[in-house]
């Protein structure tokens, strides 16, 4: 127990080391384009649904992204359930932890708890390594247990490591990612579907986000006359303070 | 209409002649001093927040299920399906970090101006008590999302009582109502942060109030208007607070929420300051995050913990530190000797350590939301030991020396002399 309390306060000095330092690719997602988003929503029911939940999402709530109901059930839902459900999935997470040795975490606020950034250069970032369970690894997330699931678009990387001596004995390492195999879609191509697919798990993280900022500026608006109106009866009042 | 309000009126005075008593007492024939400045907006802006996050808590209970299966689920219910609900989550979760920064700028105005010193140290003794209060509140409140900073923060503070000799383990048990955080803790949490903490915290504001309104407001020269009064027994640098105050705070309070407004609605997140990402991972009790960080407005506190260095193998002294740098608030009035109260009067020596002090609590305050490697370590001639850990020991230092030193400095500083009067 005091061992445990000990770890738990110094945590923040042990731990910080294991996240490795990749730099993150910026994730040029817009929230505004419906293209996207609707995009982004076919590759995740298709690809990422497989093993991902989103239990909080409904998917009645993609009419957000400019579909109607029926466009929704015709292409969206493959399981049978119902428009107003959220979007579960059949594997249960006892199931995933024996599959991938950890239950595969439900997306609907992953967005939100990894960034746009990372999630962009994470599904960049697979490569063969025949040392791992899956056949996989990712330079953003060592030794994952998901496997490299878009990999018929993306085809397949081989990992390079580049060292260059530098003064004082140090050496600079770096990572590249090579091509092993070509997939259905080029580097622009596959890039496209994954800031795709970002920009909806963002969506997805918070849908009210969009109007949340257009009210914002309503609300803005509201304020600053009511700001000169106070302030007015403010100084009518204040007249008679000598 | 106005003739029928009046005997409406009447026939309520007749009968109950308390509420206009104390109507007049508090508001019309308040008489609060004509000089008060920006740093005076404070109090009623942390009585609006107050009554904000208590209005938009209200609405909250009406759907959050204060259940370790539920919990997470529910948050995410209301910021998707309940209609408003995203609005009124932001308010509330916006509203916990602007009570905090309305707080704090609220004690400085008091060093500032010395509004702790005679006649007014119960004031300040029950607004100490309400921010003891408060932390217990944010504290509280912080782990029904049931995310993993949540838990882990949860787990990281209760465990701070374990730390206690002897009676720790008992205590740290005691408070979880388990051997970890659990459900058992998440629903005792709830029933103190909607229930018996807020009720404790508006006894205390009543309190801070009626103690404020019977010895009078200080000002920004730190005199006392009470002294100089009309032939009536007015203060002759008073005006009624209602209406003149009323109408002044509102504009204050318009600005305030026009700032609040920007963060709700455009920055919730407010960089990870006021909603943590790893919060939107849901708890476990079996993955402990790579980086615990409370929210910022522990984080001083947080630094001193991390900064103390353990005794036979305890976090104890750590623990203690901590608890003594909010409990020496407390003691604060009676620490100050200097003839003077306001800081336009004092000279450069409290001056000088009313700096030292916001730059330590500030610098202290950064350090607790990062990893204590963050600036690197010393050469091997100095052990090697981290940068971080000994700026964070000489501003424990310096926050102790400020209240621990002030009646030796309060006392020596040169003051300038006050004015009869209240000035511009």
């Amino acid at each position: 127990m005091k061992n445990l309390l000990i770890a738990l306060l110094f945590a923040p000095l042990i731990c910080w080391a294991e996240e490795g330092g990749y730099r993150l690719d910026h994730a040029p997602i817009d929230p505004n384009d419906q293209v996207s988003l609707q995009a982004g929503a076919r590759t995740f029911v298709n690809y990422c649904m497989g093993c991902h939940s989103a239990n909080f999402m409904r998917y009645n709530r993609l009419t957000d992204l400019g579909l109607t109901e029926q466009e929704i059930k015709d292409n969206l839902i493959f399981t049978g359930e119902k428009v107003g459900e959220t979007m579960k999935i059949a594997m249960t997470p006892k199931e995933g932890k024996a599959w991938f040795g950890v239950a595969p975490p439900d997306l609907s606020v992953e967005a939100r708890a990894r960034g746009a950034d990372w999630l962009y250069t994470y599904l960049r970032s697979f490569y063969r390594d025949p040392k791992t369970t899956t056949g996989w690894n990712n330079l953003v997330f060592p030794n994952v247990g998901m496997p490299h699931v878009l990999w018929t678009l993306q085809g397949e990387k081989g990992l390079k490591v580049v060292k260059t001596p530098e003064e004082g004995g140090h050496e600079r390492v770096e990572f590249e990612l090579t091509e092993i195999s070509k997939g259905a879609q080029n580097t622009v191509e596959y890039d496209t579907t994954v800031r795709d697919l970002v920009n909806f798990l963002v969506y997805m993280g918070e849908p009210a986000a969009t109007s949340r900022e257009r009210i914002g500026i309503v609300v803005l608006f509201v304020l600053l006359i009511l700001f000169a109106l106070t302030y007015v009866l403010k100084k009518e009042y204040w007249k008679d303070v000598k | 209409m106005a003739s029928r309000l009046m005997s409406l009126w009447q026939w309520v005075d007749s009968r109950m002649p308390t509420l206009g008593q104390e109507y007049r007492k508090h508001l019309t024939e308040y008489y609060a001093p004509k000089n008060f400045n920006f740093w005076y907006f404070f109090g009623s802006l942390a009585l609006l927040v107050l009554v904000m996050q208590i209005v938009s808590g209200i609405f909250l209970t009406m759907n959050y299920k204060p259940d370790a299966a539920l919990a997470f689920g529910s948050v995410e219910y209301i910021m998707r399906d309940v209609p408003g609900g995203w609005i009124i989550r932001y308010i509330h979760s916006t509203g916990a970090s602007a009570f905090f920064i309305v707080v704090y700028l609220h004690m400085f105005r008091a060093l500032l101006y010395g509004s702790h010193r005679q006649p007014r140290e119960l004031v300040w003794i029950f607004g100490v008590l309400i921010y003891l209060c408060l932390m217990a509140e944010a504290f509280m409140g912080y782990l029904l999302p049931w995310g993993q900073m949540s838990y882990w923060g949860a787990q990281v503070i209760v465990n701070l009582f374990g730390t206690i000799p002897f009676v720790g383990p008992d205590v740290a048990l005691w408070i979880r109502g388990d051997y970890v955080i659990s459900d058992a803790t998440l629903n005792r949490f709830f029933a103190f942060h909607v229930i018996a903490v807020p009720l404790v915290l508006l006894g205390l504001v009543v309190f801070h109030l009626l103690a404020l309104h019977d010895v009078g407001s200080n000002n920004p020269d730190g005199i006392e208007i009470k002294k100089k009064k009309d032939a009536n027994g007015k203060p002759l640098d008073g005006i009624p607070f209602h209406p003149y105050y009323t109408v002044k705070d509102i504009v204050g309070a318009v600005v305030f929420l026009a700032i609040f407004a920007v963060v709700m609605f455009f920055i919730p997140n407010m960089g990870g300051y006021f909603l943590e990402a790893n919060n939107f991972i849901p708890a476990n009790s079996l993955q402990t995050p790579a980086h615990i960080a409370p929210l910022w407005y522990f984080t001083p506190f947080y630094s001193m913990l991390r900064a103390v260095p353990p005794l036979f193998n305890s976090q104890f002294p750590g623990v203690l530190v901590m608890g003594l740098a909010v409990l020496i608030l407390f003691a604060l009035p009676w620490l100050d000797r200097s003839p003077v109260k306001s800081i336009r009067y004092r000279g450069p020596i409290y001056k000088g350590a009313l700096a030292i002090f916001i730059a330590s609590f500030a610098v202290l305050a950064y350090l607790g939301t990062v990893p204590t490697n963050i600036w690197g370590q010393f050469g091997d001639w100095l052990g090697g030991v981290e940068r971080a850990t000994i700026i964070a020991r000489i501003g424990t230092i310096l926050y102790f020396a400020f209240f621990l030193l002030m009646p030796w400095y309060s006392r020596i500083d040169k003051t300038k002399p006050v004015p009869e009067r209240v000035t511009k």
